[in-house]
This record gives structure tokens, sequence and C-alpha cells, in this order.
């Protein structure tokens, strides 16, 4: 009975944990944008899109004028696109699905974090191989402190933030000495349950 | 044994052979939203960015300011600066702002995100794009025409797109002072392309 006990609590400790119930999600969204195909093979940097992520705690969905800049002479008249036609005609929104959410409670704030050297492939992994956008890591506080704890490794410069395969050099911890020192990552609960 | 009922080891080894025989392993993919057994706080009746509300017609939480007012902070009374025009509705010749190499790098940073799709990175508007469709064809910056222009008609055209309307309004994705260095940047570009020998620094030489 109790190696009945000690087996649930097993499944549902790793049933239960981010790593299981949240990596993973690749929700279907309404117009199948690749980024695998814009990103990884047009080599569209992140924030050609993703324009905000440096500014504010939010790194938006683009608008459909941003699909426009493009795509209003490339496949002009594609099936796919029909949506995104639709959308900037009509000056209503593409309903995207969200992929990647924090509960409400935790308050998460991506221009600190580029601001500080952290890559976008870290937290959302190689993004330009992805054909839908699924999340690749946890998001949890307890991976979320692992990073806060130690970050040596995740740190990068600048010009390699939207670099999708950057790995640190083996002399990473000798390059980011100088980083580290000015590099704070809070630990308390305030930083992120505001 | 005979088991007059189900006991726990019984149900659990069950349930562990079905979820593993079943395929449920960490990190296969799913288009099914997480389940949250113990949903505690995590969606909170909030509106967040780009939220949808059903409470506003047009169904945005994020709302645009009502007509004929100006937020604070947005009057951009300098027309010079965020229009790129004179009082007297001529272009702006020279850019308003200081040009440092901090700025021109800061430019080069941005051209390549925004601007090198098409327009490639030295300018000659051979970008990756321009292979994917025969109608984007966007003008080599290197000619006579666009050197003698002015700042502020190159400032105009990231802000609001092209005359041919080939190239889009940017104004949506590069603020005002990326889009300066922006044009900072093409000068230096265009520079880059239609020096005299004179021009190259004497320790380079």
């Amino acid at each position: 009975m109790v190696f009945g006990g000690i087996g649930t609590v097993a499944l549902a400790w790793y049933y239960g944990s981010p790593r299981f119930i949240e990596v993973g999600y690749r929700p279907e969204q309404p117009v199948p944008y690749s980024h695998k195909l814009h990103v990884g093979e047009l080599g569209l940097d992140c924030r050609y899109c993703h324009v905000s992520v440096e500014l504010s705690h939010e790194a938006n969905i683009p608008p459909t004028q941003t699909c426009m800049n493009c795509h209003a002479a490339i496949k002009p008249n594609s099936e796919k696109l029909q949506l995104v036609r639709d959308s900037f005609e009509n000056n209503t929104p593409i309903a995207w699905v969200r992929v990647h959410k924090l509960p409400d409670y935790a308050y998460f704030n991506h221009s600190v974090h580029i601001k500080a050297g952290v890559g976008c492939a870290s937290c959302h992994g190689n993004v330009g191989e992805m054909d839908t956008v699924e999340v690749k890591a946890p998001l949890s506080m307890g991976w979320c402190l692992e990073c806060h704890r130690d970050p040596q490794q995740h740190i990068r410069p600048k010009s390699e933030i939207t670099n999708m395969t950057w790995e640190p050099p083996p002399n990473q911890a000798e390059l980011v000495k100088d980083v580290m020192d000015t590099l704070n990552p809070p630990q308390d609960c305030f930083a992120c349950h505001r | 044994m005979i088991r007059k009922h189900l006991n726990l080891t019984t149900v659990s080894t069950a349930l562990a052979a079905a979820i593993l025989l079943g395929g449920c392993y960490r990190g296969k993919p799913s288009s099914k939203p997480p389940l949250h057994v113990v949903p505690n706080m995590d969606a909170q009746p909030k509106y967040k960015a780009q939220d949808k509300a059903d409470f506003f017609q047009n169904g945005s939480a994020m709302r645009v300011p009502p007509k004929h007012t100006i937020p604070r902070g947005y009057l951009r009374a300098d027309t010079i600066y965020f229009t790129g025009k004179k009082a007297n509705g001529e272009w702006v010749e020279k850019n308003p702002e200081k040009i440092t190499m901090d700025l021109l790098q800061r430019g080069r940073e941005r051209y390549t995100i925004y601007c090198a799709v098409c327009h490639d990175d030295a300018g000659y508007g051979k970008g990756m794009i321009t292979k994917r469709s025969p109608d984007l064809m966007p003008v080599s910056y290197h000619t006579n025409v666009l050197r003698q222009q002015a700042d502020g008609y190159l400032f105009d055209i990231i802000t609001n797109g092209s005359l041919s309307k080939l190239m889009g309004p940017y104004k949506h994705q590069v603020g005002v002072r990326d889009r300066w260095a922006i044009v900072a940047y093409v000068r230096a570009l265009q520079r880059s392309q239609h020096a005299a020998a004179k021009d190259v620094p004497l320790d380079k030489n």
C-alpha cells in the first residue's frame, strides 16, 4: 500500500511538473506562419516583427502591416495568406493563439532580460527550426531560478541575442566576468510577484 | 491472493502502464493547451497586452486615444524631428541628430534588422526578399538622385513607405531616433560606394 502511495506521488511528480505539462505545447495557428521559413531560411531577425521585446515587458505579435510589407508583393494570392489579407483590408486583427504563457501572478519583463544579455533561444529554443512555434522550456519558477542563481552560461554578447545557434565558448567565465559584476538577477519574491 | 476490491497499488500500476504505453512522455508536442489541475490564480480577470476583450466593440483590449486628443508626452511639436519636414513644407536637408559613431553603429544594427532584408547590406537593393518576387525591386541607394536627396526625404520614406507603395510604412517598427540613425547609416553606405582615393584615411592607405 505504501508502494502504491509512493507510485502515485511519483506519477504526480513527473506528470504534474511544468516540464511535462508545459513543454511541448504547440497550438495550431489561424495562419500557418512558419518561423523555419522566415527566420531559418530567409534570415529575418526576431526584432523585425517582435519589435517591443527590447523596449517593454511584452514581446509583441506584429501588426498585419508587418506581414504586408512583403506579402503585398510576395505570394499575393496565396490561400494560406487569405486571413492576413482579410485582416489588412478590414482592419481587424488576426486571432493568433498565444503559445508561451506565464500565470498571471508572475510578471515577466522581456526588455530587462534582453538588456542583460539573455538570448531569445535561451528560453524559446531554436525558433528558426520550428514550423509551428512550440514551448521548449518549462518556464516554471524553478527553471527561472536556475538561471537567476547562476546566469554565467546564459549571458551572451548583445550582437548574439537573436542568434539561434549560439553556444557559450569555453572561456565564457572569463568573457562575462565584467558583465557578471553588474548583473544582479533578483532572487526575491517581489521581483516577479509584484 | 484473492483481492476483494481494487487497491491503490493495482490502480497506480495500471495507470502507469496505460500512460507509458500510450506515449505520454515529457516534451511530446501537443496542440492541446496545458492542463492546470489546480488553477490557482493562473488566469486572472484582467486585460494584458494584445488580449481580446469582449467588452469593447472592436474586441481589442488595447485602446487607441480618442480622436483630436494628444496623450501627455506625445505633442511632437518638433515637426523637423518627427516628420523630416521644415515649417515651409520642404524636406530638412541635414539629419537633426548629432552624427556620432554611436548613432552610426545603432543605425547599422537597425538597418541590418529592418532594411537589409530588401535593400541588402550594401544598399544596392539586392536583398534576399527580391529573389522571392519579381515585383520587389528596391532602388539602389548609389545613384546621384538619392545621393542628393535631402535627409528628411529618406526619413519620410522610412516612416510612411515609398511613393510607389512597394515599401510599406515602417513607423510601426522603427522608432523616431532609430529612423534618423538609419538615415545617417544610409548616408555612410552611400559614401562608402562613392568614395575617392583621397577619402581613405591615411593609416589605411
